[in-house]
Parts: structure tokens; C-alpha cells; sequence
């Protein structure tokens, strides 16, 4: 049995508390009244000798839904200061709940990710793996916590993230009346957000119980009754999976952009959680191993494990790429503003996560050899985790803060947070049960295994 | 020329060949050349083989074939006549890429992929109308044959075979 030492359990008290301090403090400083917005705007202008007003004009025009609800968009431009002014000011009051949400479901979707990856193994009854088991059950305990917390953030934020929850755009006497949104809300409304989340959690949370109880159950049994079961299980949640998980990410992440749509959005989202799950893997089994913990994992599963760390950030490549070609190529107006915002407002982390996830991956983890180098292996799946985070980070905060982001104390105080969350529900969940899943009747193989 | 002569061992059973080829190895005599029907997991390793290069060559070769994609492309789609079709950006290679990304891919694969297989004909000495080197025809079917080359010791060498359990050993004059 693994016990949580106590070093590691300060460690993730102290990110939580850290990151508890940057998430007020990013809710403090975030409540901005109009007239600073104005000041500070003014401020900028003469700062940057006036090029802002340009700026200004040009944002009301190429402009999406995120202002939809804030705005007025029939822009009579008498009140056009103003406008802007409350543009930015309803941006700026968003900033901490989008940081808050970007870090909540990266957290989350890792631990969904390392769970389509544990029913994979089983449906495909995988020879290697099972000795990685334990580790995997240990990492998906996250889930139904981090996913409710996603659900409650996204909830209490209601329109600072969601712009279709602002009762005004679907009401036609309102003046932020928007008609695309209205014809949404067959789909887009807030009662049916909040039943469907409740089913994807549950049937998720469900699977991951069974799968568990099983696991553990098949530990001490004298057949396969157990294994059988799981095996079951796994391949219907994969079926349940990969249809909760494309409108998972309709809803909690494509409708913060309620104007626009893309169909492989849900593939492209499962590949980004697919591979930060699968690092995340790596990690804590290298971390357990280098603690002794895991004496009969090998650097032939830690290769096996390296090589979907490759395999996966070239599918997540695949995926990004095709979205983007596509939508640059035939360049039709209402669905390119979508990387028109990305690539005016965020240059840097649009381009740098390609870098990051694609780039440097494909470097580092090509050599056979260097697979199988734990440091190796830890830096590059550093690397994929942060240029995930930044994926998330691009696909909410330019529907919700627009240009006025910035990597700060809210999302690093964020990220502190869930990590130290995450670190404490993950090893916590790992001390309840052996690291080694002995019942499994793959396991000698695994054990054996030798690549 | 003189005739230098090898004995042939022939074995029926790969994991019997994986055992002998450890014991000739641990009496330090020299395999020429081991001859089986199909793939034998570890034999390379038991014969203390180099490993192969022919993925470095895989990926020099890929380099090579994005180069020249880039290169063509950039060419014909940027210096040499940049129409404007469809309005695409044909001012600069870097405006327009994400159109060329799928020939620049595809080409990588394809000198990745094809100068690799060349490579590995021209290596392992393989072509059209080449004249078999296969000693014995039955070890592309059930046999397994090890030449091993005779240096006046050829009662200890063949006592040694036959304890590893070879069913079969010749010794062969082999003309240079």
C-alpha cells in the first residue's frame, strides 16, 4: 500500500492555499466601475499616442458574441466611447471567472481523459498495461469532483462565460436581442445545460465507480467474473464516451462562442484531453516509481506510455490542423472571426501551443531511445501539459476577455489551485488500494512485458 | 584462390538456434551468417548485431522531402508567378502555408518512406534477377542453418554443434 507522504501532502495544501489567494485576488481587483474602465482606457490612448482609437471602431465591427449580450450593437456612434468603455469593463469582469474555468477543466478533462484511456485498455484487452492500473484509477478519482466543479464555476459565472445564459439575448423585446442565439436555445438554455452535464458526470462517475469496484473486487477473486465485467463495462462506456464527450464540449466550452460552430470541435477537445491524460500518466507513475513504489514497472510500459505521448500530440496536431485549414481556407465570414480574434489578440499563445504541443514533442519523443529516459520523458510531458493548458486557455478566454488577457496572477493562481487539488484527491485516491492490480488475468504479461 | 570451407548446422527449432547461437558466441567462434525462415525475436541480440541506422537515414530522408516541398512551392506559388486565385495571400510562403501543409506533408512521407525502402534494397544487396544466396532450400521453410567458419578446428567446433543440438552439419567447401 501507497502512503501519501506528508511532504507531498503540505506541498498541494500550499498550492491550494496560493492559488486560493490568486483567485480572490483575482475577484478583487477585477471589479472595475466604468468610470475607471474610461480612465484607464483614456489613460492607454494618450499612452499609445492615440492608435487605440482606432482600435475602437474596429472592434464593434468585427465583432462577435461575446459583446452581443453586453452591447448594443446598432452602434449610433455618439455613445461610442462609452460602448467601448463598457465592452471592456464587462471584459475585465470576466477575466477571473474565465481564468478559474480554463484551469477547473483542464484539471478535469485530464482525469477524463486518463479514464477513456483505462476503458480503452481493458475493451482492448492491452497486454502491457495493466500494471499501470492502479495508477490510472487513482488519477480518474478527479473526475467527479473536478467535473462538478467545472459544472458549478460554469453555473455561477452564467453569462461572464456563457453569453447565451443572459436572459436578455433570447427575449426579442430586449434590446440585446440577438436571433442567432434565440434559435439556439432549443439546445442553449440553462436547464438543459445543467441536465445534461448532470448525465455526462453521472454516467461517467458511474463508470469510473464499476470499473473501480471491480478492479479491486478482481484482486482477491478465484475467476475472471470481475474482469469479465469490466470488460463489459468498458466498451459500453466508450460508446456512452465518446457521444457525452462531443456534446461536453458543445456545451462547456464551443458555447462560449455561441455564434459559432465547427463539427470536429469534439474530436479536436477529446485529443487534447487525451494526451494531457496520458502525460499526466507518465508523470505519476514516474514520480511513484522514483519514490520505489511501483518496483514492476519497467522502461519498456514507460516507452510504451511515451510513444502515446507522441503518437497522441500528432493526433491532436492532425485535428487542430484540419480545423484551422479548413475554416482559414474557405474563409467564410461567420466562422473565421473565430481565429481572426485568435490571431490578432493571441499570437503568441495560438502559435506557442503549436510549438508546444507538436513542435517539441515530435523532437523530443521521436528517438526510441530517449522514450525510455524518465527526465526526458518528465520534461517533454511538462511541456505537452502546459501547451495544453494554453489550448484551453485559447479556446475560452478570447470569446470572454477578448485582448485584455494576460497570463497573471488569476490563471497562474487558478492552475495553482486545481493543481494542488488534483495532486491531493489523485494520491489521496491511491493510498485506498495496492498500487498493483494483482487479480487482473493479464497481469504476468504485463509484468513481463518487454519491448 | 584457396578454398576456405565453413560448416553448415542446421537446426529445426528456433529457441534450440537462440541457445546454440549463445553457446558458439560463449566459445568465441565467429557466426558468418545465420540463415532462418522468419523473423527470430533476439537473434540479432544473441549475435551481438549492430543496431540498424536505417531510421536516422528514415528521417534525414524526411527532412529532405520537406525541403524540397518547401522549396518547389515557394518557387512556383510565390516567386516565380504569385497569381491570386481565390484570393489566397501569395505574397509570402508563410501567408499562404497552411495550403501547402498538405503537399509539404505528404512529401515527407513519401521520401521518408520510399528512400527508406531503397536504402534498405541497396544495403541488403537486393534486386531483380539477383541470384539467391540461400545455401540450403529448406531453410525458407523449416530449417534453421548456421555457417560457421573452419580454421583447423574443425572435430572441436563439429563436437560442439552437435552437442547444441544441430540435426544436421556439413562442412562445405566454399569457393571465394
Amino acid at each position: 500500500m501507497y502512503t501519501f507522504s506528508s511532504k507531498l501532502k503540505t506541498f498541494s495544501i500550499i498550492l491550494m492555499v496560493l492559488g486560493l489567494l490568486g483567485v480572490g485576488y483575482g475577484f478583487m481587483t477585477s471589479h472595475k466601475s466604468l468610470e475607471e474602465v474610461k480612465t484607464m482606457l483614456s489613460e492607454e490612448v494618450s499612452h499609445h499616442g492615440g492608435g487605440h482609437a482606432a482600435e475602437a471602431t474596429h472592434e464593434t465591427e468585427g465583432h462577435d458574441n461575446a459583446h452581443a449580450a453586453t452591447e448594443a450593437h446598432g452602434a449610433e456612434s455618439a455613445h461610442h466611447g462609452d460602448e467601448h468603455a463598457e465592452h471592456v469593463m464587462h471584459q475585465i469582469h470576466n477575466r477571473p471567472y474565465a481564468a478559474l474555468y480554463v484551469a477547473a477543466f483542464f484539471f478535469m478533462m485530464i482525469a477524463l481523459g486518463v479514464l477513456a484511456f483505462y476503458a480503452i485498455q481493458f475493451a482492448s484487452q492491452a497486454g502491457w498495461s495493466p500494471v499501470l492500473f492502479r495508477v490510472m484509477e487513482g488519477i480518474t478519482a478527479y473526475l467527479l469532483p473536478g467535473a462538478l466543479i467545472v459544472l458549478a464555476i460554469a453555473i455561477a459565472a452564467g453569462d461572464h462565460l456563457f453569453v447565451w445564459m443572459n436572459p436578455d439575448m433570447v427575449n426579442p423585446e430586449s434590446e440585446h436581442f440577438d436571433a442567432l442565439v434565440a434559435g439556439k436555445a432549443g439546445w442553449l438554455n440553462k436547464t438543459g445545460f445543467i441536465i445534461r452535464a448532470l448525465i455526462f458526470i453521472g454516467g461517467w462517475s458511474l463508470y469510473r465507480h464499476f470499473a473501480r469496484k471491480f478492479s479491486i473486487a478482481q484482486d482477491n477473486a478465484e475467476d475472471n467474473s470481475n474482469y469479465k465485467k469490466s470488460f463489459r463495462i468498458a466498451a459500453a462506456f466508450l460508446v456512452f464516451f465518446i457521444y457525452t464527450e462531443s456534446m461536453m464540449s458543445w456545451d462547456w466550452i464551443m458555447s462560449v462562442d455561441p455564434h459559432w460552430f465547427s463539427t470536429l470541435f469534439g474530436w479536436y477537445v477529446f485529443a487534447s484531453m487525451f494526451v494531457s491524460g496520458i502525460t499526466v500518466i507518465a508523470l505519476v507513475t514516474l514520480y511513484l516509481k522514483s519514490k520505489g513504489h511501483l518496483e514492476f514497472v519497467n522502461e519498456n510500459h514507460l516507452h510504451d506510455v511515451a510513444k502515446f505521448m507522441f503518437a497522441f500530440s500528432i493526433f491532436w496536431t492532425y485535428l487542430w490542423f484540419s480545423q484551422f485549414m479548413l475554416i482559414w481556407y474557405s474563409n467564410i465570414p461567420e466562422e473565421v472571426t473565430y481565429f481572426v480574434t485568435r490571431f490578432q489578440d493571441y499570437k503568441l499563445p495560438f502559435l506557442g501551443m503549436v510549438a508546444m504541443n507538436f513542435v517539441f514533442p515530435i523532437l523530443l519523443l521521436m528517438n526510441a531511445d530517449y522514450k525510455r529516459v524518465p527526465w526526458f520523458v518528465v520534461l517533454s510531458g511538462l511541456v505537452i501539459l502546459v501547451g495544453h493548458y494554453i489550448d484551453i486557455f485559447n479556446m475560452i478566454m478570447p470569446a470572454t476577455v477578448g485582448d485584455r488577457w494576460f497570463i497573471g496572477v488569476p490563471e497562474i493562481g487558478a492552475v495553482l489551485l486545481f493543481a494542488g487539488l488534483f495532486i491531493f484527491v489523485v494520491f489521496t485516491a491511491l493510498t485506498k488500494a495496492p498500487l498493483l492490480a494483482k487479480g487482473n488475468p493479464l497481469l504476468k504479461e504485463s509484468k513481463e512485458f518487454h519491448y | 584462390m584457396e578454398a576456405s570451407k565453413v560448416i553448415h548446422a542446421i537446426y529445426t527449432d528456433d529457441d534450440i538456434l537462440m541457445s546454440a547461437v549463445k553457446k558458439v558466441k560463449a566459445e568465441r567462434y565467429h557466426i558468418e551468417e545465420i540463415y532462418t525462415p522468419f523473423p527470430v525475436h533476439g537473434l540479432d541480440k544473441a549475435m551481438g548485431l549492430a543496431p540498424t541506422r536505417i531510421a536516422i537515414t528514415a528521417f534525414i530522408y524526411g527532412l529532405i522531402g520537406l525541403t524540397v516541398a518547401i522549396v518547389m512551392m515557394n518557387f512556383i506559388m510565390i516567386e516565380d508567378w504569385p497569381q491570386n486565385i481565390g484570393g489566397k495571400p501569395s505574397f509570402s510562403y508563410l501567408e499562404n502555408m497552411p495550403a501547402f501543409v498538405p503537399i509539404m506533408f505528404e512529401l515527407t512521407v513519401f521520401f521518408a518512406a520510399h528512400l527508406m525502402v531503397i536504402t534498405f534494397y541497396l544495403r541488403s544487396r537486393m534486386w531483380p534477377f539477383k541470384d539467391a544466396e540461400n545455401p540450403d532450400p529448406r531453410t525458407t521453410d523449416d530449417h534453421f542453418l548456421m555457417e560457421i567458419a573452419v580454421n583447423n578446428n574443425e572435430e572441436a567446433l563439429q563436437g560442439l554443434l552437435k552437442e547444441t543440438g544441430a540435426v544436421e552439419i556439413n562442412l562445405v567447401d566454399k569457393a571465394h
